[in-house]
């Protein structure tokens, strides 16, 4: 099987060991991993902000790269960059002369998924052979929860690697306060949502909080890292590259 | 009473720092979240119910006009008066002309957010009509001269001992200490008003179109009391209340007090058919003030147009978590929440209130909650998309999108720039992480929290260099 790799901007930019764990991760799993180099940003921090013709024009780019990829599936380390594809395209392409854009999109979105929803739905794999001896609980991203319903494969995924140590957090479906440019615009406001996610974080007593997005990643680790705290955050594909 | 910051960020600053105000909400919205919670588990099947209740309303929204029209025949034949008022201007100069032509002197009002909306108590006020609160949130709100701060629970910033204070300062009769103390000086109070008041004012929870009845629901009694006693009595319904069938009404009598407090049902129904005693003689008389004061825009816009099925139960507020932080007074105006940022801007103007929808993590918790399934993120994105194509919005905001855009279609530019941040980040870098930034939006970001040092190559110079090596 061909998967093709949608590694998204931020994980690109700032965390590209999240997309070589992913690459790692599904490798093992006997995958065949491609990543075309012509891909960008789905455009998501552009519709959300209102920016809909500046979104549209990053949406059309990346239709066309995914649409000439041959891959069996497009695999995204992220609910929130999957939710816009899947959920969200679909409004940038309700004009009347969308029609032809419409069914590309439809063909390319049939083929989309997200990392864990990936490797359990499609694969039908939980024990993906990974070892981590730590204590680690797992933050809900938004998006991912309630854009994709998507909750329990991650989940599991994490239980079956051994020696984790897995907790649940008081409330891991609370939001960390990221919201895109939410966090910038009403910093003040995000943070103090943030502080209350420390919190529980904190009294769960882990040493490692797992989600599935690096923007919630980065939220959770600037806090984590300004409050001085010994608790690290890391991606689930980190998680699960881990041996 | 002072004016509000018109800056939301200044606004909600000052909550964040209300030390009082920060424990009061999170206290209050756990419990209610809670209740919430334990309340849907006895229906059965609780994500139908929502459905269905989704379902009428999107058909009654959509034959608003016909609906209207059967509630108004129905309510006429049984001997009421209405009366279709354009805006909140219309609403308060019916109201104050009838209550001048006999001779009303004082009303009692029951919890209405319609009537909040409008600002009713003002103009009763500037009218020589003395308007009193009849629910004790609202009595509480209206002795300290404040806006409600929650739709279901307008005093619910408040606590215990500020309440204390506030009924020693202001009904001079000591110190009221205990809740049922407090319960026992406005009720006392109360019902002097409730015999010497000429009018009653209500809201409505729904309008029934097929029998014309007006249907409120409480837990104080006082809604009871302020439609039973004083011979004029007066809803202010806004025309998206209506519902067809006395059968649908049993789907949301399900939903909303299990959204709203947590309760399987609430102490009181109460169903208004016109006035108690139909001959005119008998002085008794009913005005069924129907009031769109925006709500036809509303209605006109197809994606929009949801924003009109809300049930006011509140629970989107609860499980907010901007809301949860600062409060409903922080937005400005009298709907706060999830639902508050979706139809403040479209009641008011996106002008006015436009900068309530960007006020939002998108977490999506609301729609969650909602127990007609209101796709609020999506509204709320529908209204920033509106905000920006409007022009509003910084200059510097609109560029970088536009170059990110640009940027973004040409993926040897996207590396060059990535590659350009990065190297810029670095110097900014001081053991392994940026604390502190020259500029926005990335100083907006190290205000509070760290960013990650950069790594020296990107995802896809990584791959590119493996591919080579």
């Amino acid at each position: 099987m061909r998967v093709s790799l949608f590694i998204t901007c931020l994980v690109d930019q700032l965390f590209p060991d999240v997309g070589e764990a992913m690459v790692a991760t599904l490798r093992r799993l006997g995958l065949e991993v491609s990543f075309n180099d012509a891909q960008t940003c789905c455009g998501q921090v552009a519709f959300n902000t209102g920016y809909r013709p500046e979104a549209r024009a990053m949406a059309e780019h990346f239709v066309r790269v995914f649409e000439s990829d041959l891959a069996d599936f497009i695999v995204v380390p992220s609910g929130s960059c999957t939710a816009m594809v899947r959920n969200y395209y679909g409004e940038l392409f309700h004009g009347p002369d969308d029609g032809e854009w419409r069914e590309r999109l439809t063909r390319v979105r049939s083929r989309l998924r997200e990392f864990s929803e990936f490797i359990v739905n499609d694969l039908g794999v939980e024990n993906v052979g990974a070892r981590f001896p730590a204590r680690v609980t797992y933050h809900d991203a938004c998006h991912l929860l309630r854009e994709l319903g998507i909750s329990d494969q991650p989940r599991r995924l994490i239980r079956a690697v051994r020696d984790v140590d897995f907790v649940e957090m008081e409330s891991p479906d609370t939001c960390c306060g990221f919201g895109g440019t939410f966090s910038v615009k009403y910093g003040e406001i995000s943070n103090a949502i943030l502080q209350e996610k420390l919190a529980r974080i904190s009294s769960s007593g882990v040493e490692y909080v797992v989600a599935n997005d690096s923007s919630c990643l980065m939220q959770i680790a600037g806090g984590l890292s300004r409050a001085g705290s010994a608790v690290k955050t890391m991606h689930l594909a980190e998680l699960l590259a881990k041996q | 009473m002072s004016l509000p910051d018109p800056d939301l960020t200044q606004r909600s600053h000052a909550a964040l720092e209300n030390r009082v105000l920060q424990g009061a909400l999170k206290a209050a919205t756990a419990t209610f979240i809670e209740r919430r919670r334990e309340a849907i588990t006895s229906v059965s099947d609780w994500e139908a119910l929502r459905q269905r209740a989704r379902q009428v309303k999107e058909h009654t929204i959509n034959n608003l006009d016909y609906y209207l029209e059967r509630l108004v025949e129905k309510v006429q034949a049984h001997g009421g008066t209405v009366h279709w008022a354009r805006t909140g201007d219309d609403v308060s100069r019916y109201i104050i002309e009838l209550a001048r032509a006999r001779g009303v002197k004082s009303v009692v009002k029951s919890k209405s957010m319609a009537t909040e909306e409008i600002e009713l108590n003002h103009a009763l006020e500037a009218a020589d009509v003395r308007p009193v609160e009849t629910d004790l949130g609202e009595y509480i709100i209206q002795l300290a001269q404040e806006k409600p701060s929650h739709i279901i629970v307008p005093a619910i910033h408040k606590t215990r001992a500020q309440i204390s204070d506030l009924f020693e300062e202001k009904l001079r009769e000591g110190r009221p200490n205990e809740v049922a103390e407090i319960t026992a000086m406005a009720r006392k109070r109360l019902r002097n008003e409730f015999l010497s008041a000429g009018m009653g004012i209500t809201g409505a929870n729904f309008a029934i179109a097929e029998s014309g009845t007006i249907v409120l629901v409480e837990n104080e009694g006082n809604i009871r009391l302020s439609t039973q006693v004083p011979k004029i009595q007066v809803a202010v319904v806004g025309i998206e209340k209506v519902i067809p069938r006395f059968e649908d009404l049993s789907v949301f009598l399900r939903l909303l007090p299990r959204s709203g407090t947590g309760q399987k049902q609430t102490a009181y129904v109460s169903f208004l058919n016109g006035p108690r005693q139909a001959a005119p003689e008998s002085g008794f008389e009913f005005h069924l003030v129907l009031m769109d004061n925006g709500r036809t825009r509303i209605l006109a816009d197809e994606q929009l147009r949801e924003s009109l099925y809300c049930i006011r139960c509140g629970a989107c507020l609860n499980v907010c978590p901007v809301y949860q932080k600062i409060g409903g007074q922080a937005y400005g105006w009298i709907y706060p929440g999830p639902i508050g940022a979706v139809i403040s801007p479209q009641l008011q103007s996106l002008k006015q209130s436009g900068d309530l929808p960007f006020a939002s993590s998108l977490c999506g918790a609301c729609r969650t909650a909602c127990p007609v399934d209101i796709n609020l993120p999506d509204l709320l994105l529908a209204l920033r998309a509106k905000s920006k194509e409007s022009g509003s919005g910084k200059l510097s905001e609109r560029a970088a999108m536009r170059t990110f855009a640009f940027t973004a279609r040409r993926p040897w530019l996207f590396t060059l720039a990535g590659r350009m941040m990065r190297v810029f980040a670095r110097l900014l870098t001081r053991e392994g992480k940026i604390k502190s930034a020259p500029m926005a939006p990335l100083s907006d970001w190290t205000q509070y929290r760290d960013l990650p040092a950069p790594t020296g190559r990107s995802f896809r110079e990584r791959w590119k260099k493996d591919r080579h090596e």
